[in-house]
């Protein structure tokens, strides 16, 4: 069986497993990180939303095998420790602004919205209500407002 | 003359209870619930309705009355409290909320107050299911008695350490003092306050005007394990040997599966480590969740023929229009004009972001399930009986939940889950497919809600409204088997939707004959509640028509409702939107305002929206989104009685306005020929970033009640009332079914053969 190495939230791992196994079931059932959720296995509901080399990306719909051994992989859990801090600002926003309600979704939301922020500056403008409206990670407890709401204020600590 | 009471005495008579210091290693406190305070009598407005008197919260509450005295808070030696919450946390914010009321009768901060939820208890007969927003209103006495008892159990015994009397000891952030300055923290008391035999003692609560904790927004006690990712569900959970399991399931709603054709296939395939037939179908254990979908979708099988045959929508809404009955006939009144209109709901989908999972350990003398559930007593009682276990054999754990909505009210993951962990007799961690989720997984009825309203001399003289629905599942009972058993007779059921039905709806308006009553008909499917049973759909419809009355005896729908409201508290929610809200503002063409109310859950409210039907807002580009109308700005006034945590409170909302948003415009299941054809999320389309409103003010008001309300649905259906008022304002055209877009299908039904969708390989190329 193949061994897949990549860089899990600063650290090197290797998993033996075949090569067209989503990575979401490589880092949540073979390596027990489970900040990524599942929510539908096809892209659609954004719940396990992570970075790949800082990108947003959704490990539901990457083949372990496409994954490069120098490839870092950043779930939620690895978020605080690319800013060297306890807790991302946009952790922080999260809780100033008490967003979670149950709470499922949230992981996939915080680094989404991370990512949305570093796209508008990467395009140097700032977030607009269009790319709020643009964000496809679904809420089912209806938490949107507050979502924006944080990101605003997430956005100005970063 | 004989002495009166005074004033002062009978409040603190209100605040005395009865509870236990109950024996033990530690302090362990608890509440008598037999003795609990007598209900205030409800003032009789004329002509009541039934639910105005006595409602679903007070059945809920009474049902709970006799096992109040079985919950205990325990002061540990870190002098911290602990308290296993009997109830299900689902996102509803009720962990906090009980470490709020903990820590106000305990003088604890509040993260000092560990929560944690108890494993089914059947002891606790009808004090363990959670629904009908009942919580806070069930267990707020009964927790504060508690803590209560606690904290006189610590002063006791610290009254001995210090040398001194209670009266002059002072508790405060978990440590008592003495004039002379000698303390004692509760974790030094924890052992020396408890006692050795169970003894009863007196308590008397709090005043509310001393409330430091009750009625001051906190933040929830979970908020910081959800945004590192370390708060945990049910597939989070590792327990040993339960490798990851899912189900293939029958093309049609509910077939079972007769024959595998290819299971040594299926068996050799990578990580598959079992593959077993089931009733709902066939079961495939792997070493991943990829594995199984793999296996799943490579399974071939017979299938008996589904529950609902090859029926479509329509055959169903004719179903509904066949057991609609003549409404009754009121006397003949020559100068009276009747107005009747008949409003359709399809079907919806409860399904949660947290999909049906569940683990189940089964082995030959006991199993052991995890799962979110709200009736763990059911959950336990029938997984015994489906094992051939007597159910003190069956643990059952009650694990926090991605949202419910309704769904988690049953536990047909759990039961599931333990039925293969039985035939393989090994542990597994099932996870439904988000496709099942949609498709099998229990849906809010379909349902026509007929209503006439009769008119005569400018007045509305009567207003009658027959709701006719497919049936609504509670054989989840009231959450254990007597009455699960009871729902499960020949029309057992049937009478548990008329006492629910007559027991949450009101017309609160003054429309002289004012008659509801709920036909239910046709079993087949898999339903249950959607955050609130019927009252999203039954006030819609009636609001709807109130804005028809409105329009026909030329008065303003605000004015109109105003006017002819018979609750003060209802009064004052509706003026506080219609002023927030600036009701009856100049708006453009295509865009409008809608204003209706909602009553229930010991609760009050009202709600505002305005609303853009302009073709450039319908038709806005977002890539693979049903768009259409927007909502643009909601401003929602909720009276909740006492409010033990407003912020939470405020996300409630928040929350059941996105819900009423979603059955007013784009959330609904569409039948075709014998199955549901959404499976996914862009299927389904719950409200999203690009349909929430860009303007959302919830007004929490204030209230002298001692009494906590409901929360967890009380936003849903005021807001889907006037969203759908202002869609007919705004267009001119009153809706005659919901969702509005439900005659337009806006994807491609996903292939029932296989049943779940393969995941897609294309993520690196859709980074940002």
């Amino acid at each position: 069986m193949p061994k897949q190495t990549f860089i899990l939230n600063g650290k090197t791992v290797t998993v033996n497993v075949a090569d067209n196994v989503r990575l979401l079931w490589v880092i949540r059932d073979l390596l027990g990180v489970t900040g990524p959720k599942y929510g539908c296995g096809i892209n659609v509901c954004k719940a396990c939303t992570s970075h790949i080399n800082g990108r947003a990306f959704n490990p539901c719909a990457v083949r372990v095998g496409d994954i490069e051994n120098s490839d870092h992989v950043t779930t939620i859990e690895g978020l605080p420790k690319t800013v060297g801090r306890e807790l991302h600002p946009m952790q922080r926003a999260w809780l100033n602004r008490d967003v979670p309600q149950c709470g499922y979704c949230q992981p996939g939301q915080i680094m989404a919205a991370v990512a949305l922020v570093k796209k508008v500056r990467r395009e140097g403008r700032s977030i607009t209500e269009a790319d709020l409206d643009h964000i496809r990670n679904i809420c089912r407890c209806g938490t949107y407002t507050r979502i924006r709401e944080a990101i605003l204020e997430g956005a100005e600590h970063m | 003359m004989p002495d009166l009471p005074s004033p002062t005495t009978a409040a603190v008579d209100r605040r005395r209870f009865l509870g236990f210091v109950l024996g033990g290693a530690t302090l362990v406190a608890a509440a008598d619930l037999g003795l609990f305070e007598t209900r205030a009598s409800a003032q009789v407005p004329t002509l009541p309705q039934p639910a105005e008197l006595y409602d679903l919260n007070d059945m809920l509450t009474d049902a709970t009355r006799p096992t109040a005295n079985l919950i205990t808070v325990t002061i540990n030696k870190n002098g911290t409290a602990s308290f296993a919450l009997p109830r299900a946390e689902v996102g509803q914010g009720i962990t906090t909320s009980t470490a709020m009321l903990i820590a106000e009768e305990l003088a604890l901060p509040v993260d000092k107050v560990h929560v944690t939820l108890a494993k089914a208890r059947p002891e606790l007969v009808w004090n363990q299911l959670t629904g009908g927003s009942n919580t806070t209103i069930s267990t707020y006495t009964p927790i504060r008695v508690a803590a209560a008892v606690a904290m006189g159990a610590l002063l006791d015994a610290a009254a001995i350490q210090l040398g001194d009397t209670v009266a002059n000891l002072v508790a405060k952030g978990g440590v008592i003092s003495a004039p002379d300055g000698s303390s004692v923290t509760y974790g030094e008391l924890a052992t020396l306050a408890a006692s050795s035999t169970t003894r009863s003692v007196d308590v008397v609560l709090k005043d509310a005007a001393d409330f430091a904790v009750i009625g001051k927004s906190h933040n929830r006690v979970d908020a910081l394990a959800a945004v590192t990712g370390r708060k945990t569900f049910t597939t989070d959970l590792q327990v040993a040997g339960a490798l990851p399991t899912m189900v293939c399931r029958a093309p049609t709603l509910n077939g079972s599966p007769t024959k595998i054709l290819n299971r040594a296939t299926v068996l050799a395939m990578p990580g598959v480590t079992d593959v077993v037939m089931i009733d709902t179908g066939i079961a495939v254990r792997a070493r991943t969740f990829g594995q199984c979908i793999d296996a799943v979708r490579t399974l071939r099988a017979e299938w008996t023929p589904g529950s609902v045959g090859r029926d479509s929508d329509a055959d169903i809404v004719a179903e509904l229009k066949a057991a609609q009955l003549p409404i009754p006939a009121l006397p003949a009144n020559p100068l009276a004009e009747t107005i009747e209109q008949d409003v359709l709901f399809y079907f919806r989908s409860n399904s949660a972001m947290d999909t049906g999972s569940a683990i189940a350990d089964v082995r030959s003398d006991r199993a052991e399930i995890w799962a979110g559930l709200k009736s763990p007593i059911t959950a336990q009682e029938e997984i015994a009986t489906a094992l051939g276990l007597t159910p003190d054999a069956v643990t059952v754990h009650v694990v926090q939940a991605g949202g419910s909505f309704g769904r988690r009210l049953f536990f047909d993951a759990a039961l599931e889950a333990a039925k293969i962990s039985q035939k393989l007799g090994k542990p597994v961690k099932l996870m439904w497919h988000r496709a099942d989720d949609a498709r099998v997984g229990r849906a809010h009825p379909m349902a026509l809600s007929r209503i006439r309203a009769t008119v005569s001399g400018g007045e509305v003289v009567a207003f009658q409204q027959q709701h006719t629905s497919v049936e609504t599942d509670y054989r989840h009972g009231l959450g254990e088997l007597i009455t699960d058993m009871a729902a499960n007779l020949p029309t057992g059921n049937q009478g548990f939707a008329q006492t629910i039905f007559t027991l949450t709806q009101e017309i609160p308006y003054n429309f002289g004959v004012v008659d509801q009553s709920v036909i239910e008909t046709d079993e087949r499917f898999n339903t249950g509640s959607m955050r609130n049973i019927y009252s999203p759909d039954v006030r819609t419809a009636a609001e709807l028509m109130v804005d028809r009355l409105a329009r026909k005896l030329g008065k303003d729908p605000y004015h109109f409702r105003k006017e002819l409201l018979r609750n003060d508290r209802t009064r004052a929610v509706l003026d506080k939107v219609a002023s927030v809200g600036n009701w009856g503002r100049a708006m453009p063409a295509g865009t409008a305002q809608g204003i209706a109310i909602h009553k229930e859950y010991k609760g009050t409210s009202a709600c505002l929206v305005e609303i853009d039907c302009r073709p450039a807002t319908v038709n806005r580009d977002i890539p693979h989104a049903v768009t259409g109308p927007r909502v643009t700005k909601v401003v929602y006034a909720i009276d909740a009685g006492l409010v033990v945590n407003p912020r939470g409170l405020e996300a409630q909302m928040q929350g059941g306005i996105n819900d009423g948003i979603a059955l007013a415009l784009t959330s609904s299941l569409h039948l075709r020929d014998g199955y549901f054809l959404e499976a996914s999320w862009d299927n389904y389309f719950y409200t999203r970033q690009w349909n929430t409103p860009p303007s959302v003010k919830v007004i929490v008001m204030p209230s002298d009640s001692g009494q906590p309300g409901g929360a967890g649905e009380a936003g849903v259906a005021a807001t889907f009332a006037a969203v759908a008022c202002a869609y007919a304002r705004a267009t001119g055209k009153t809706p005659t079914y919901f969702p509005i877009n439900h005659h337009e299908l806006s994807f491609t039904p996903k292939p029932t053969v296989p049943p779940i969708p393969q995941s897609p390989t294309n993520g690196l190329k859709l980074t940002y």
